[in-house]
């Protein structure tokens, strides 16, 4: 009887694949799974290559140095047998609890039609990495939204600002496990910023360099005046963050 | 794909050359010396709220006269964050959100969420659900290049394409209802499965508007194939060569216009796409007109693909979710009647699925490019992180690229030639 599991038992251990597939990250330590990036990588750089692992049946993942990796990367775009000249994603995960942030490259190569993950992991306190606009156009906006959204640091990026969030948003970087769902300011807060005539909100300082000062807003009275914080912890919290940024 | 050459009685369109291009140089001999006025140049916002910007997107100009010196685009004011919003859901939660983002093809984002999902999970779907999802993307693909055929039309002078294909879209808007209860927001798929069986007729009803489009296709041909305003206002403008459109990440029929031959459902098949019989599409100066032919092929290219599927349809007999109780729900009778399958109800309804620890990226080919999905699972019913490769938003970064030199007029057409979608690029 003991082996003679009901569905019911199923529901009580959690979820198992359907299918005879495994779905946990696996190390591999056969050659026949391997891809072969990844064995002409290990053979470049040795030491350098952190980790490997595979998820979801087939998709590689290869952990590098941060300090590494426009050196990899490079490599990886222009050697005669990789060529990943498709830049796909570049993004980032946060797993929360203090651990490392990930950055994650998604390559893949019209030529050998073959994909492959790049994973960099970064610190908490040490939020930077270099940015792989020289090598990808494709980098420049999505290298943008990881710095707005994960506050990484991408150096020498030629046009590093925020880009869905407002340029003056002051609350921290909105998919960082520790940042709460509704944000950190108050919602009166957050209506008087929005409605708040500063041309600073609307614009960015290169643009308001080139409108000149003939075109800055009139000041409007009226919803401006809303209350600031709901009370003075909040005040507290808000300043906090700002002397942050 | 050729270049449509085009004769015209002369004098009827002096500006316009024998190729169909326009005559380059000034149209009357002009001797005036130029004049020698110190000026800056000019800042000129368009947009937020401007029916050309197809959506909520602000583009900064810098003119000097015409012509742009430097555009800036702004984006984020649709912002929503989906992404942040999904790690608060549970698995199948987050399908409604993803409909919220390309909300003219909101099939192709529904299947593409799940299937990343399932990819993650090892869950291997059902022939049927494989084929009806098929349907859904391709029938999507029609529906999101039906709308921008209309809007492109309209924003290069010719309104008449718009209201033809708004015509075949509501075909489809009607098929949503049906399947699915609503027009945009369709919600459609599950993890394991779809949200239920097809209504009786639905695959009758693909079949008809399959056999109706390809006239309402060769109508929008005739008006605007051998136009002389279209020929002359998207020929040789927006200009991207294959090498540079790769390396700005441009996909989809961006990417085909100029000539690279990549396409997802060719280059890294998924759910049999290898078996279909279609082509692919490939323009050769990879100006906005090459983008205007390959989008109106692949068009006809994803009807075939449409028949094809119907027809394997009544082979794939069967269930259309995976018999697995901890992924799909139970039958209502049965969770009514049979204690187990309550149990299994309840505790799917409650809890959700969950998913084994690990990741997946898939790539789909949605209409305006490759969409990935890609998520996370730390072993719970939550996604620790849900990340959609939106390709508007890589194709948009490429905006200012494509208007290097061309006149504001060309903006217009630059920007609808690129095919972009607000919500999926806010997100």
């Amino acid at each position: 009887m003991a082996d003679d599991k009901s569905s019911f038992d199923s529901v009580a251990e959690g979820p198992r694949p359907s299918s005879e597939v495994t779905v946990s990250p696996v190390k591999v330590d056969s050659p026949a799974r391997a891809h072969p990036s990844v064995t002409a990588l290990t053979d470049q750089f040795g030491e350098a290559i952190l980790r490997h692992e595979v998820v979801a049946t087939d998709q590689h993942i290869v952990f590098i140095p941060p300090d590494r990796n426009l050196e990899i990367l490079s490599w990886l775009r222009d050697d005669l047998d990789q060529q990943y000249d498709l830049l796909r994603d570049v993004t980032a995960v946060d797993y929360g609890g203090g651990r490392p942030l990930q950055v994650v490259y998604q390559l893949f190569s019209l030529f050998h039609k073959q994909a492959l993950r790049v994973k960099c992991e970064l610190p908490l306190d040490a939020l930077e990495i270099e940015s792989v606009c020289g090598l990808w156009m494709a980098a420049n906006w999505l290298e943008r939204e990881v710095y707005d959204l994960f506050g990484i640091t991408f150096k020498n990026h030629p046009d590093l600002r925020r880009i869905l969030m407002p340029p003056d948003y002051a609350e921290g970087h909105p998919l960082r496990k520790d940042f709460p769902l509704r944000g950190r300011f108050s919602r009166a807060e957050q209506t008087r910023r929005a409605l708040s005539q500063d041309l600073k909100h609307y614009y960015f300082d290169d643009e308001i360099e080139l409108g000149g000062e003939s075109q800055a807003l009139p000041p409007m009275d009226g919803p401006q005046a809303l209350p600031s914080g709901e009370n003075e912890a909040e005040a507290e919290v808000e300043t906090g963050v700002e002397a942050s940024e | 794909m050729a270049q449509k050459t085009v004769e015209f009685t002369l004098g009827r369109n002096p500006e316009m050359g024998m190729d169909g291009r326009p005559v380059m140089g000034p149209l009357a001999p002009i001797d005036l010396p130029e004049p020698d006025i110190e000026s800056d140049n000019m800042l000129l916002n368009i947009g937020p709220q401007h029916p050309a910007t197809h959506g909520v997107l602000r583009l900064i100009c810098e003119l000097d006269g015409e012509t742009i010196v430097r555009c800036i685009p702004h984006i984020g004011y649709l912002h929503s964050s989906f992404e942040k919003l999904g790690e608060y859901r549970t698995w199948n939660q987050v399908v409604t959100l993803t409909d919220r983002m390309d909300y003219l093809a909101p099939l192709i984002y529904n299947c593409a969420y799940v299937m990343s999902v399932e990819a993650m999970m090892g869950i291997e779907v059902t022939e049927r659900c494989k084929l009806t999802r098929v349907i859904m993307m391709e029938m999507d693909r029609i529906f999101g290049h039906l709308l921008w055929l209309g809007t492109f039309a309209m924003d290069v002078g010719a309104f008449t394409p718009f209201l033809y294909t708004f015509e075949e879209r509501e075909k489809i808007y009607t098929l949503h209802e049906s399947y699915t209860g609503a027009r945009i927001t369709t919600s459609a798929t599950r993890v394991g499965g779809m949200m239920s069986e097809m209504p009786e007729g639905w695959d009758q009803g693909v079949r008809d508007f399959c056999n109706g489009l390809p006239r309402t296709l060769d109508e929008c041909d005739t008006l605007l194939n051998e136009n002389g305003l279209l020929l002359g206002r998207t020929q040789g403008i927006g200009v991207i060569s294959g090498e540079d459109a790769l390396n700005y990440g441009l996909t989809g029929p961006n990417l085909r216009g100029s000539g690279v031959p990549y396409d997802v459902r060719k280059d890294q098949p998924y759910y049999d796409y290898e078996s279909y019989d279609f082509e692919i599409p490939v323009g050769e100066y990879g100006d906005c007109h090459d983008r205007y032919l390959v989008r109106t092929e692949e068009m006809r290219q994803s009807l075939r693909i449409l028949h094809q599927a119907l027809d394997r349809l009544p082979k794939a007999e069967g269930p259309m979710d995976v018999p697995d109780p901890r992924i799909s729900l139970p039958a209502k009778t049965d969770a009514m009647n049979d204690m187990e399958s309550m149990i299994h109800h309840f505790k799917l309804v409650t809890d959700g699925i969950h998913a084994p620890a690990g990741e997946s990226y898939f790539p789909v080919e949605a209409s305006k490019g490759e969409l990935g999905m890609y998520v996370v699972s730390d072993g719970g019913t939550k996604p620790v992180r849900w990340r959609v490769r939106p390709p508007s938003f890589v194709n948009l970064a490429a905006l200012p690229k494509l208007l290097e030199g061309h006149l504001l007029a060309d903006l217009i057409t630059i920007n609808a030639s690129i095919d972009i979608v607000l919500g999926e690029i806010d997100r």
